[in-house]
This record gives C-alpha cells, sequence and structure tokens, in this order.
C-alpha cells in the first residue's frame, strides 16, 4: 500500500506538476472569491453563468489530458474519445433524469418523460440502479471503461495500429452515434437526456450548486491530471513512450505491448467518462451528438495545439480552443468552422509542438532538468 | 350489355369522325354539334334511362366522349340553371365556380355555384362507367394508354365488361396487352367461371407474379371446391417461389447499386491513401464538389440536364482534381511521412471546404434535376423493376473502375506510381520525378472522387454535408478490400453494399449500417490487413 501511494504521489515532487497545479489551485479559488464575495455590479464580479462556463472548460481539459495520455505516450491517435467522454456523460444523464422522479411533465415516479411518450411501460433493464448515486458514478467509470477494454483487447491483440486504429476509432464512435440516435434504445432518441433537477439532493439551477461542480470539475482535473503524471513517470509509462516510438523493438525486447496498450488506454477512457460525467449536469442535457465524429476530432486538434505529450499542454490548448469557439460562435457564427479548420491546418503545418513546445524552447536551460520533457523533445 | 357490344365499332367510328372533323371544320360549325343533344340527354336521363344515354354517347364515337364521361364520374358535369347549358366544372373551389364549354373545351369563366345543377349519378352507374372508359381506353389507338388501361384492368373485370374483353382477345393485340387482358380475365374466371374455366384461370394465372393474380388465388385456395383449391394452391407456391427469386434479385440490385456508390466514393481513397499512403480526410469534400459541380452545370444549361450531366463528368473531375493539387501543393507536401498530422490537417480543409460551401452557396441542399434518359425504371416484370439512374451509377462505376485499372496497369504514370510507392529512393535514381508523380497520382484520386460527386448527385441530395456522409464509408471500403489493392475496393464495396441490402429489411436502416461498421470493426481484428492483404516488399511500407 506504501508502495502504490508513492507512486501516485511522486509528480507531486515533480517541478512541472507543481506549477501546474498551483496554476489550477488559484484559478479555482480565484473565481470562487470573484463569483462569492464581489458585488454583482462590479467588473470583477464572475456570474454564475461564467462559473459553469468555465466549468465546461475543465470537463473538456480533462478530457483533452485523457486524449493526450493516449495520443501523446502510446502514440495512439483515438478518434472516438467522444465516444467514452459520452458514455460517461450518459451514465450520470441517467442518474439525473432517475433524480426526477415524479416531477416530470407527466409525472410519472420511475419512468423518464421520454419513455412514456414512447408508451413504454417498464424501466428496461439497463436503467435499472442508476437511482442510486454510488452506482451511476461508478457505471460513469465502468461503461466507458468496459468498452475500452473490449475494443482495445480486439485491436491491440491484432495489432491494429497507427492510421487504421484511427478510423476505426472513429468508425466505432460513428456506430454508437447512430445507434444513439435510434428511440429504441432507450436513451431519449434525438433529444437525449435533459431536463434535470438535482443531484445528490441539490438543486441543479441554484448558483451554489453550479460553484461546487465548478470546484469538483477542477478537483478531478487535479486527480487525472496527477494519475497520467504518475503513469507516464512510472516505468510503465516509460515502456509506452517505447511502444509509441518503436512498437516492435518493444516487443522483440521482451514487454507485453498490448498489455502496456490496454491499461493506458482503459485508463484514459475512464477519465474520459469522468469528464463527460462532470460536463452533463453543468451542460443540463446529454444527446447523440457527443458521439460526433467531428466532437472527438476536435479534441485532437485541442491537444495539438496545446503541445503532444505534455499533458498540461493538453489543458491549455482546450482551454483555448473553447473559449475561442464561444466568442467566434458568439460573434460570428459563419466564421467558427472556417477558424477550426485553419487551425487543423496551421498547427500540423507550422506548430507540430504546439504552445508547450514555443514555451520549452524559451525555457531551453530548465528542459534538460525535466525527464519528460527531455524524452519528448527527443521523439 | 349493349354499350360495351358497340364499344366494338368504335374504332372505326371515331377515325370516321376525326375524318369528318379534318375534311369538315366549316361544316360541324355550321351544323349543330351532335354532342350537345348527346349531354342535354345524359343530364336529363333519370337513373333508368342513364345506361341509354351513357350507351348514345359512347356509340357516337365523339373523340371528346372519354372526358365527357370522365366529368360525369367525377361530378363535375353539371347544367346551368338559367340557360340549360351542360357545362363542366374546372374548379370548384369557394364560392364561384370556373367552368367550360364540353363541346369546345373554352373557359367560360366564373359562376356561382348556385347558378349550377349537378348532373346526378349514383354509384351503381359510377361501377359501370369505370368499366366502361377503361374499355374505352382499350380501344385507344394511342398504345401507350391502351397499356395502362389493360393495366388497370387488372382484378377490375366484371360481368359488364368480360364479353367485350373476349371479343377484343380474338383480334390482333399488341403481346403486353394480350397478356395483361388473358390475366384479367382468368382472375375474373377463377372467381365467377365453372369449373372448366376455373382449371383454366389457375393455368394462366400459374407463373404470373402480379399481386391482383396472388390475391385470386388466394380466394381461390379458400374456396370451396377442393380440386380447384389444390391446383390454386400448388400455382401458388410455384409463384411465391419465383418472388422469392425475384426478392432475392432485387435485394441484389439494390445492393450491387449501394455497392457501386461505395466502391465509386471509395476509388479515389483507394488511390491516394491505399496506393499513395496519404490520409485524405477532406475526400469527401471533393466529392461534394463534384456534386456541386453538377449542380452549377445544370444551372449554367438550364433546360438541358442531360448535355449538362455530360459535361459536368469532365468538368467534375477537373474541379476536384484541381482542389486536389491544390490540397497537396498546400499541406499534404509538407507532412509526408506523418500519416497522423497529414489526416488531422486534411480534416481542417475539410472543414473549411464545407463551411465554404455552406456560406458560399446555400447550407440547404441544391436539387440537380435527374434527366429524362435516367429517370424512370426498367421493368422485368411484375415483381421486379430497375430504377434505371441506379443502373446507371453501377453502370458508371465499372467503367470508372476499369478506366482507373487501365491507367494503373497499362500507362506510363501508373508505372511510375507503382515504383514511387514501392522504393521512393530508388525510383527517383532512375529518373523518375516523384514530386510530379506524388501531384499526378493525388489529382488522379481527387478528380475520381469527383466522378463519384457527379454520379452521386443523380440518386441523392446534394448538400454541404455530403461528402461527411460518405467519408466514413469509404475508408471502412478500403481498409476492408485491402490497402493499396484496387480490386479490393471493388470487391469490399459491392460485398458490403450487398451485405447492408440484406440486413436492412429485418433489422431497419440504421441498424444495418450499424451491424455493418461493427462487423468491419470485428473483421479488422481478424484480418487487419483487409480481405486482399498486399504481399512482398510493398507490404512492410
Amino acid at each position: 500500500m506504501a508502495s502504490s501511494q508513492t507512486w501516485l504521489l511522486r509528480p507531486l515532487q515533480e517541478r512541472s506538476t507543481q506549477i501546474f497545479l498551483g496554476v489550477l489551485i488559484s484559478a479555482l479559488i480565484v473565481v470562487t472569491f470573484l463569483h462569492l464575495f464581489m458585488p454583482q455590479d462590479s467588473a470583477l464580479h464572475v456570474s454564475a453563468y461564467t462559473v459553469t462556463l468555465l466549468g465546461k472548460y475543465l470537463c473538456y481539459a480533462l478530457l483533452a489530458v485523457a486524449v493526450d495520455l493516449v495520443w501523446g505516450y502510446l502514440g495512439i491517435l483515438s478518434l472516438g474519445h467522444g465516444a467514452f467522454f459520452a458514455l460517461g456523460g450518459y451514465a450520470m444523464g441517467m442518474y439525473l433524469m432517475r433524480q426526477i422522479g415524479d416531477r416530470g411533465t407527466y409525472g410519472d415516479p420511475v419512468l423518464p418523460d421520454f419513455m412514456v411518450f414512447l408508451n413504454w411501460d417498464t424501466l428496461p433493464w439497463y436503467w435499472q440502479g442508476f437511482d442510486m448515486a454510488w452506482f451511476a458514478f461508478i457505471m460513469v467509470l465502468l461503461a466507458p471503461g468496459l468498452l475500452a477494454l473490449v475494443f482495445g483487447f480486439l485491436a491491440f491483440r491484432s495489432r491494429v495500429t497507427g492510421v487504421y486504429l484511427s478510423i476505426i476509432t472513429q468508425a466505432l464512435t460513428f456506430a454508437l452515434m447512430l445507434a444513439f440516435f435510434r428511440n429504441e434504445m432507450g436513451f431519449g432518441g434525438n433529444n437525449g437526456l435533459t431536463d434535470f433537477r438535482d443531484i445528490l439532493g441539490f438543486n441543479l439551477r441554484t448558483d451554489a450548486t453550479r460553484l461546487g461542480l465548478f470546484i469538483a470539475t477542477g478537483i478531478a482535473l487535479a486527480i487525472g491530471y496527477i494519475i497520467c503524471r504518475a503513469i507516464v513517470t512510472s516505468k510503465l509509462g516509460r515502456v509506452s513512450v517505447a511502444c509509441r516510438d518503436a512498437e516492435a523493438r518493444t516487443r522483440f525486447l521482451g514487454y507485453r505491448v498490448e498489455r502496456v496498450q490496454l491499461f493506458v488506454f482503459v485508463v484514459s477512457a475512464m477519465l474520459a467518462g469522468v469528464a463527460g460525467a462532470l460536463y452533463v449536469p453543468q451542460v443540463g442535457i446529454i444527446n447523440p451528438s457527443e458521439f460526433s465524429p467531428l466532437f472527438s476530432i476536435e479534441i485532437v486538434v485541442w491537444v495539438a495545439l496545446g503541445g503532444r505529450a505534455t499533458l498540461y499542454g493538453a489543458v491549455i490548448g482546450a482551454i483555448l480552443v473553447n473559449y475561442a469557439k464561444t466568442v467566434l460562435t458568439g460573434v460570428m457564427p459563419d466564421a467558427w468552422l472556417f477558424a477550426l479548420g485553419a487551425l487543423f491546418v496551421l498547427v500540423t503545418v507550422f506548430l507540430p509542438k504546439g504552445i508547450a513546445g514555443l514555451l520549452q524552447k524559451r525555457k531551453k536551460a530548465q528542459h534538460d532538468d525535466d525527464p519528460a520533457t527531455a524524452q519528448e523533445a527527443t521523439a | 350489355m349493349g354499350i360495351l357490344r358497340s364499344l366494338l365499332s368504335l374504332r372505326l367510328a371515331s377515325l370516321l369522325v376525326l375524318l369528318m372533323a379534318i375534311a369538315a371544320p366549316a361544316f360541324s360549325q355550321t351544323e349543330e354539334d351532335p354532342g350537345q343533344a348527346l349531354l342535354a340527354n345524359l343530364a336529363d336521363a333519370s337513373p333508368r334511362q342513364m345506361d341509354a344515354a351513357i350507351e348514345a354517347i359512347v356509340n357516337s364515337g365523339d373523340p371528346r366522349a372519354r372526358s365527357w364521361l370522365d366529368a360525369f364520374g367525377n361530378n363535375r358535369l353539371s347544367r346551368n340553371k338559367d340557360t340549360g347549358q351542360v357545362v363542366v366544372v374546372l374548379r370548384n373551389v369557394g364560392r364561384d365556380w370556373t367552368i367550360a364549354d364540353p363541346l369546345t373545351g373554352e373557359n367560360l369563366g366564373e359562376i356561382s355555384r348556385r347558378e349550377l345543377d349537378r348532373v346526378n349519378i349514383n354509384n351503381a352507374i359510377r361501377g359501370k362507367l369505370e368499366g366502361v372508359l377503361a374499355m374505352l381506353d382499350l380501344y385507344s389507338t394511342n398504345p401507350e394508354i391502351q397499356r395502362t388501361a389493360a393495366e388497370a384492368m387488372m382484378g377490375k373485370v366484371n360481368e359488364t365488361v368480360i364479353e367485350p374483353l373476349n371479343n377484343l382477345l380474338a383480334q390482333d393485340l399488341p403481346a403486353r396487352v394480350r397478356d395483361r387482358l388473358e390475366l384479367a380475365v382468368a382472375i375474373y374466371q377463377l372467381e365467377q367461371g365453372d369449373a372448366q374455366a376455373k382449371a383454366d384461370a389457375i393455368t394462366t394465372l400459374t407463373g404470373s407474379l402480379h399481386s391482383r393474380a396472388r390475391a385470386a388465388l388466394n380466394n381461390a385456395v379458400a374456396g370451396d371446391d377442393p380440386a380447384i383449391a389444390a391446383s390454386a394452391k400448388a400455382a401458388l407456391i410455384s409463384i411465391e417461389q419465383k418472388l422469392k427469386m425475384n426478392r432475392a434479385a432485387e435485394t441484389l440490385y439494390f445492393g450491387l447499386s449501394l455497392g457501386s456508390v461505395l466502391v465509386l466514393a471509395a476509388i479515389g481513397l483507394a488511390i491516394t491513401f491505399g496506393v499513395m499512403g496519404v490520409i485524405n480526410m477532406a475526400h469527401g469534400e471533393l466529392i461534394m464538389l463534384g456534386a456541386y459541380t453538377t449542380w452549377g452545370m445544370q444551372q449554367l444549361l438550364p433546360g438541358q440536364p442531360g448535355l449538362a450531366l455530360i459535361l459536368s463528368i469532365p468538368a467534375g473531375f477537373m474541379v476536384a482534381a484541381l482542389a486536389g493539387i491544390a490540397i497537396e501543393r498546400s499541406v499534404i507536401q509538407y507532412l509526408k511521412g506523418r500519416p497522423l498530422e497529414t489526416l488531422l490537417a486534411t480534416f481542417g480543409i475539410s472543414l473549411i471546404l464545407q463551411q465554404l460551401v455552406r456560406t458560399v452557396i446555400s447550407p440547404l441542399n441544391r436539387s440537380v434535376t435527374t434527366p429524362e434518359w435516367m429517370s424512370g425504371s426498367l421493368v422485368i416484370n411484375d415483381a421486379l423493376s430497375l430504377t434505371l439512374n441506379r443502373l446507371y451509377v453501377i453502370g458508371f462505376a465499372l467503367v470508372v473502375f476499369a478506366g482507373l485499372m487501365l491507367i494503373m496497369r497499362r500507362t506510363r504514370l501508373g508505372l511510375e506510381v507503382r515504383a514511387v510507392t514501392q522504393n521512393r529512393a530508388m525510383a527517383r535514381s532512375m529518373g523518375i520525378k516523384a514530386t510530379r508523380v506524388d501531384i499526378m497520382t493525388f489529382a488522379l484520386g481527387s478528380g475520381v472522387a469527383g466522378l463519384a460527386g457527379v454520379a452521386l448527385s443523380q440518386i441523392t441530395n446534394v448538400g454541404p454535408n455530403l461528402g461527411q456522409n460518405y467519408i466514413i464509408d469509404s475508408f471502412m471500403v478500403v481498409v476492408f478490400g485491402g490497402v493499396g489493392n484496387l480490386w479490393g475496393t471493388l470487391v469490399a464495396g459491392l460485398t458490403l453494399g450487398t451485405i447492408n441490402q440484406i440486413l436492412e429489411p429485418w433489422a431497419g436502416a440504421v441498424l444495418a449500417k450499424i451491424m455493418v461498421l461493427v462487423m468491419i470493426i470485428l473483421f479488422i481484428q481478424k484480418r487487419p490487413r483487409g480481405l486482399f492483404p498486399q504481399k512482398g516488399r510493398a507490404a512492410e511500407g
């Protein structure tokens, strides 16, 4: 037990992790302070809307960290991480739906509104248990984890890698999207799950709950970051980087490449699921569009912009791109896709190491002390 | 009964009237129009006299008889209360109705509906009228009308028309009309005839795929005569077998049609991705450009959709090929050897192209006209008809495939492409300009995507999302078939299309698609390099 603790806590001794956590926690504190103690009319006041928006960005950041873990350190470009995110979101959404109870439009104590609307008379078996928070929260981890386990087991065992893997992950999320669009699936079809009321007894529409969710997301991001950092600095992490750079050679050296890949992939999927689960109560809806291939590939561009294989770069990228999206879609909705498309092209052609790469160039001296980034540079 | 017997002489009579009308227009104008009396007679007739009045109209052999009786059957024949003139109501909405003169067809303007008195018709007369009208059409000299009338006769034969029908059958008839009428008579006989007639009818009906024939046989199976019921049952079983074959053929046709669409969409990708190893996520948008070229061409040549479509084939190729060259020069060449980055960059390009179309043209679907020679369908039999546009697409896909095969196998470019992909350094040292080959190959693959777009514009909506809908499918086809193998793409495309169509009836369209995707995902686990993996040195690349 003691050794596993040190394994998890070791990242805390790293300089980069300390800086990251310091920035993150101070941001949480500042936002909380500005929200609670600044008067409403002050320019410094952070509204509840902004708090939720920031919470959403943090969810995306956690999702980006998960993608960076597999793409940056394992060399697997997953174009289907949106599926894990959405599955976590649906698990949370199902819990929230059950919490509505008889307050829905149709007032059915057990069945969610859309099922009453579809004339279903009993709850499908896979909805059982979601009225209990602990069960739902376990499913948030299990549902994406299991999918990643089965999918990864099949894919890695038969050594599907590179572009092929990317394309079939994309097909996976596409297939899931089509499936969740069907009403018969029992997940609300087109409209998805929405109209949530409360979580763990707290009303979702109050500012205090929103702030709580924002802080919870920040903490989840911190923990997720530490877990990823712990993995990549461990021996397992080094093997996974070896897999990324020379898969066949690693295999010939006697490592079970597919097990390493499977472990990292499943952890990443679970992190994505947690991000989705925190996203849903803040946004107030989950629908099949989260499964769309476009969303999954957007995540990749956040990571690419921030800088691959740095983890903190993924966080920067996710927040920057989504902030730009919020601003641009508000000002010129048509321009957003142009901007996003241009971002894809410019980042891959001109900025292959992302923003983190630029930062590293500046701090060349510090660069040599940091083992992880040194590895990245040689990769 | 008398009405119909007299129909026999109708052809001659109508010819005569026609001749008269041509020869002496002045004569027919000065004389009182005989039609007026006929119509007045009909309008005045009591229900009992109706038959005779209709008979008189039919016997007159007047070419306008059809339209009068039609109007009568549709409650459109009315009488002006003031003048007593019989008129046809053209529009019976609102308070004032538009009327026309049934004799000249001249529009008489609007009149209050209170001024009109409808010529009444009861259901018994209406039922007979249907038969009479159908018979009138059967005697038509226009083969098209005659055929439709024969088609309409199926299951509509009753005691009033059976005799004239039999008389008609004794004459010379086009084969198709005769076939239809014989079936129609047989259906009637099976219901009403004596035992011998029933047995004969079953022989005639055996092998017919028409739904009415099956319905009649089904009734006969339920009938009281055991011998008839048994033979009807045997006939039904043989029909059922034939139907099954036809349904299988239809599924196969739909499958091939969907498959050829997949092949068209994927074959360009098989060149850029399969042969060159470049992941072009903007491939779907190149298809879209081809489809929009067709639309643009039709806008340039209004009223000539056929010519526009044919011109779109080279135009669509050029537009997509030029776009492909632009993509290759501006982005892909800098990302050589970094497939994942290429994937992301070209995805960005696809977003830009989509949004460009949305902003410049419209976010809504554009409609592309199908030329006349491509619409309609090829009727094989009652249970099977092949839509022509899909037939053309299948043919087009095969032609494009054959053309590409020729280019890759028989031309200098194909040789150079294969050399460069197998060993770039060696090819260059042999004097092949590798960069030029890259550009040409990418242009070729992109141009083929444009061709796919031209074809797709004929069977699906042309909109900004057109490409997106095909990109995943296209990659699946290429990966399933085996990268770098054009034959694999062809086989994979047709197979996936057919499997999809086989699954669709019992799983539904969406579920069938999901099942196919899952199947491919599982298949790739088993055979990561597709149906036809490359062997030898090329496989290691």
